[in-house]
């Protein structure tokens, strides 16, 4: 198999040096770069036949009836399956098993699978796809959240997925000065290039190995094997290369389609979506809305915060429930409130499923209270980092939840760090790549006006609410051709960001050696944790120095010694092989009481602050954002480059989402299902960043790291906002911010 | 499916007259999206990319005859000072890889509403070559354009070249999109001065079933600009008229709401666009009257 040869040769044939705190280049990097690198996509094995899924064209509809006759006859197909041909439970889910593999009765989205082909070629299976007779009976979608609750139920027990209420201090303060808004949030997809892809291999004792690019191996497993109805052990899993996930990956695609066209057929199968596919092959970030009102006193010291948030579920849970729990406890930013009363609703509707996506419920949030401490320092007549700086938690303050926070909370210096860099000079001579428009040339300076906007978030990091949330490492040491090799084996998945470069960095750091390879990511180790949450540094990194810890131990009882330093470790283990295996749990966390949402929900807090400059052209309504500074506090930069990477891109995500990115959905559904109309940020969107990283350790995490990936996607979207209405005047509260926002046509 | 793939002009034309439903294809940058999608199963793709006479462009007597097959990023780099309108949609056409692929011949065979050249071809008397083994058709620019990607050729006709005569007055091309770069238009507008003939064309893209000439307000401004004596004595633009012509060139759109835009803001950034580039050709002609010849 080509991945698991890559994983290992380019491991071992990598730089070679490198701790922790340096930045060595990643051991995929090279691969990658030369368009080597072996993607889901491009798994291949002999014999192997191609899978397709036959898709719902409708967002709400019962199925009448299922006619495989005339798809069975396509010369060239093996197997044509429906729900009937579910051996094990059809329905799976992150939280609820609410979705079926199978569509069973009813379809709730449009692009929901009804059945599986499975062909000698791709261009067969889809064309037998399409001669599956599948009469509908077209239903009423339920598209609006706010009234969905009291809309015809979508799913025994009602629309309503999950209701988060935070209460905290008097609920019936008032205030001096109050400003209210409603805010909206549209649908942004995680846009990973590499589609959903896997390759299903029936094995010899009955089970299956599935190969796929995934966010979490033990949970696709157990997922998997439910519906196949099966145990866990007949379940093997594999990363393969992954193109980015961002959430998108945490829910089951072709995972379970795959392994029931295998086992049936008997021949490997291999399933890639394409592009179109893909957008509704994933969930996406929930579209939200949100009512706020912030009440404060003349000098701008906030009385109270009052909430309520609406995020659109669609057709299943996924993780809704997690999203509406951060939405809920993170909804007033990072800010001390003494009087906050906040509601966050999750519903069911006919809308693309939604659940995972980098901020995960803390993006919708953030761009309505910044939205709204602009909107009350403009009131106030204070400068909009002031009214943040009178504001702003440290540590020690105590969140709406009742929760303490107990390690560096700077966001008052992140702002002033934001707010005192030098501006960017303005514009000079005519250059149409600087300005709104582009090479398009659609202004040479008309129109054009510059305006500031600033934004802080926060965000929670690793799973909250007393998830068991653990990582498991194996670490082996041995010596090769003279020299003492590690070997670290995880099942975390690297999906891009860079764990495998941070887990050699993190071996050769504890274990002294040059030496480190990475081994295939898979089911044969304990669980690994999801990629999520900005998570794995803190916790695969944790448990890899945990069992680095260990393999030390073991080789200070060889030597005699402690101190290792001095030792030769290949004269040391000869022939003899140190192999441990070490889990890694961060500390507890508690569930969030059900009436009050007071609990210590979270393991840790991120905090990041944008200052976002930008030249609007007033009377096109085009957008050049001209600079985007960043400063966030990462604990400890194990890879000081790749801290800044993820910065970066999380920035640019936070800018897709202020000016362009949106799932447009009509009745349920989507519009633009392709990158021809779903835009994300170019090199030319994206302007240079001036990035500070504080390094504020957390004597809870190993190394002092606090988790860097989500936190800048926060503030990125509320800033760019907040300078587009600095250059406008306008209100503008909806993102993305199209032009006719702008102009008002 | 079949894959055709001629090395000489008379070869393509003979397949084509022997295949009138195969599929050219040049640059791909269309074709291969819409085999992708699954829109579209042509029995046989005629591949065009070794015909080199189609990769080639010349000049004799004031006309540039610009080879179908050229891509976009030679007609940046080789003809901004004869085609300056071309060179500039050229610019905003999609992506590096996309302009060292796509053709002017590829954009005019899908005949979208959206494709950049158009508008710019309609304003600088371009005429498409069309061959068969007939023999050849000269088609108007203006008479190219039927219906949504719908053009006039006929099933056995390849493009051959387009003709376009170098530029004598100021050309702009100006497109909206809702990003900085790599976008379909939302839409479009192009104008050339012809001082030569005091006249003005203007073109608008993506705002309509078809590109089209924007006629009222190239009759408005030809007038007005006649009338003050402009071509002879340039002198800075009055705002009203600015303005009028701005609101001419939006009505002659009949825009549509879509997922790229609104009608509504379609038309309004029209207007703003015809506005401020006629500001611009106006500038460049009143800045540069002897480089445009001011023969009038
Ligand atoms: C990512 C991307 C971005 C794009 N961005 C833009 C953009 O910004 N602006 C824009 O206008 N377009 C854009 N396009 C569309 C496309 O690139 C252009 O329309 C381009 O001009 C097509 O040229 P081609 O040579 O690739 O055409 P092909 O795909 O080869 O052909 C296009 C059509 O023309 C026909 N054809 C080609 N050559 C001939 C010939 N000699 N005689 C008769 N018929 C012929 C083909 O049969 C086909 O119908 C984009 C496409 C992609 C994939």
């Amino acid at each position: 198999m080509s991945p698991i040869r890559t994983a290992l040769t380019s491991a071992l044939t990598s730089e070679v040096t490198g701790g922790i705190g340096t930045s060595p280049r990643r051991p995929d990097g090279n691969l990658k770069v030369r368009g080597e690198f072996a993607y889901a996509s491009d798994l291949w094995h002999e014999d192997m036949v191609w899978g397709a899924t036959l898709r719902s064209p409708h967002p709400h509809a019962r199925i009448v009836s299922v006619d495989l006759t005339e798809a069975i006859r396509v010369p060239g197909v093996r197997a044509v399956l429906t729900h009937e041909d579910v051996p094990g439970l059809n329905r799976y889910g992150l939280e609820r098993k609410d979705q079926p593999v199978l569509a069973e009765g009813v379809v709730r989205y449009q692009g929901e699978p009804v059945a599986l082909v499975a062909a000698d070629h791709p261009e067969t299976a889809r064309r037998a796809m399409r001669r599956v007779k599948v009469a509908y009976e077209v239903l009423e979608p339920v598209v609006d959240v706010e009234t969905a609750a009291g809309a015809a139920p979508l799913h025994p027990g009602g629309n309503l997925l999950r209701h988060v209420p935070v209460r905290r201090g008097d609920q019936a303060a008032t205030a001096a000065v109050v400003v209210t808004g409603r805010y909206e949030v549209g649908m942004q997809d995680q846009a990973f290039l590499g589609p959903e892809s896997g390759l299903a291999v029936p094995a010899e004792d009955g089970g299956v190995d599935l190969y796929v690019a995934t966010q979490w191996l033990h949970v696709d497993r157990e997922q998997v094997a439910r519906a196949l109805g099966m145990p866990e052990d007949k379940v093997r899993l594999t990363l393969s290369g992954v193109g980015g996930a961002f959430g998108g990956r945490e829910d089951l695609s072709m995972q379970v389609h795959a392994c029931l066209l295998a086992l049936r057929t008997g021949r490997p199968v291999k399933m890639v979506y394409n592009r179109e596919e893909s957008f509704y092959g994933h969930v996406h970030r929930h579209p939200a809305v949100l009512h706020y009102e912030h009440g404060a006193d003349r000098t701008g010291k906030l009385s109270y915060v009052k909430a309520k948030i609406y995020l659109d579920g669609g057709a299943y849970a996924s993780s809704t429930g997690a999203v509406v729990a951060n939405a809920a406890t993170l909804g007033i930013g990072p800010y001390e409130v003494d009087n906050v009363t906040v509601d966050a609703w999750g519903l069911y509707t006919n809308n693309p499923p939604c659940g995972a996506m980098r901020g995960f419920g803390a993006v919708q949030a953030a761009f309505a209270y910044e939205s709204q401490m602009d909107r009350l320092a403009a009131e106030l007549g204070l400068h909009p980092v002031e009214l943040r700086l009178r504001n702003a938690m440290a540590e020690g303050s105590v969140m709406p939840t009742g929760q303490l926070v107990d390690s560096a909370a700077p966001v008052a210096r992140l702002l002033e760090l934001v707010r005192d860099k030098p501006l960017p000079p303005p514009s000079g001579a005519l250059d149409l790549r600087d300005m709104p428009g582009g090479v398009a040339n659609t202004t040479h300076g008309e129109g054009v006006v510059r305006g500031v906007g600033y934004a802080v978030g926060i965000k929670n990091i690793c799973f909250s609410e007393g998830y068991d949330d653990y990582s498991t490492a194996r670490v082996r040491l041995q010596v090769v051709n003279g020299e003492p090799v590690a070997q670290a084996h995880t099942a975390a998945c690297e999906v891009g960001q860079g764990l495998v470069t941070v887990v050699q960095q993190i071996v050769r750091t504890e274990l002294g050696v040059r030496r480190v390879a990475i081994l295939p990511m898979d089911t044969t180790i304990g669980d690994g944790g999801s990629t999520s949450a900005s998570r794995q540094t803190y916790v695969t990194g944790g448990a890899v120095k945990a069992a680095c810890a260990a393999v030390r131990a073991e080789l200070a009882a060889m030597a005699g010694t402690e101190d290792l330093s001095e030792v030769d470790l290949a004269e040391l283990l000869g022939d003899r092989v140190v192999d441990r295996t070490a889990e890694y749990r961060h500390r507890r966390t508690e569930p969030i009481a059900p009436v009050t949402g007071q609990g210590n929900a979270h393991v840790q807090y991120g905090f990041a602050a944008h200052r976002a400059v930008v030249d609007v052209d007033t009377e096109l309504g085009l957008v050049k954002v001209v600079r985007l500074d960043c400063a966030q506090d990462v604990g400890r930069a194990l890879n000081p480059q790749a801290v800044v990477g993820q910065i970066q891109g999380g920035s640019a995500q936070g800018l897709g989402l202020a000016v362009m990115e949106e799932i447009r959905t009509s009745g349920g559904r989507v519009r633009n299902p392709s990158f021809t109309d779903y835009l994300i940020p170019t090199t030319l969107d994206m302007p240079p960043m001036g990035v500070d990283v504080l390094e504020l350790a957390d004597p809870n995490a190993p190394y002092g790291v606090r988790g860097v990936g989500e936190p800048p996607t926060i503030s990125s979207t509320p800033a760019i906002v907040a300078a587009i209405r600095a250059a406008t005047g306008l209100a503008l509260t909806r993102v993305p911010v199209r032009p006719e926002h702008i102009t008002g046509t | 499916m079949d894959f055709l793939r001629p090395d000489t002009l008379a070869e393509a034309l003979a397949l084509k007259a022997e295949h009138p439903d195969a599929v050219p294809i040049a640059g791909g940058t269309d074709v291969m999206v819409e085999l992708n999608f699954d829109h579209r199963r042509p029995a046989a793709l005629l591949d065009l990319t070794r015909v080199a006479e189609l990769r080639q462009w010349s000049e004799r007597a004031g006309v540039v005859r610009l080879g179908s097959g050229v891509p976009y990023a030679r007609v940046i780099d080789e003809l901004g000072g004869a085609l300056p309108g071309l060179a500039a949609a050229s610019r905003t056409v999609g992506s590096p890889q996309i302009r060292n692929r796509g053709t002017v011949g590829g954009n005019l065979g899908a005949a979208s509403p959206a494709g950049d050249a158009h508008p710019v071809l309609l304003t600088v008397d371009a005429v498409v070559e069309a061959v068969s083994a007939r023999g050849t058709r000269l088609i108007p620019a203006t008479e190219f354009y039927l219906g949504v990607k719908r053009n006039a050729l006929e099933p056995d006709e390849l493009i051959a070249a387009v003709l376009i005569p170098r530029a004598r007055g100021p050309q702009q091309f100006c497109k909206v999109g809702t990003r900085n770069a790599m976008v379909i238009a939302v839409c479009s507008f192009a104008i050339a001065l012809h001082p030569a003939a005091a006249r003005v064309a203007a073109a608008i893209g993506s705002a309509a079933p078809t590109p089209r000439r924007a006629s009222a307000a190239e009759e408005f401004l030809s007038g007005e600009l006649t009338a003050a004596d402009q071509w002879r004595s340039p002198r800075p633009l009055p705002e009203p008229v600015r303005r009028r012509f701005g609101e001419l060139v939006a009505e002659a759109a009949s825009p549509i709401d879509d997922v790229r835009g609104t009608a509504a803001y379609r038309g309004h950034a029209l207007a703003v666009l015809a506005r401020r580039a006629l500001g611009w050709a106006w500038q460049d002609y009143q800045d540069h009257r002897d480089r445009w010849g001011g023969s009038v």
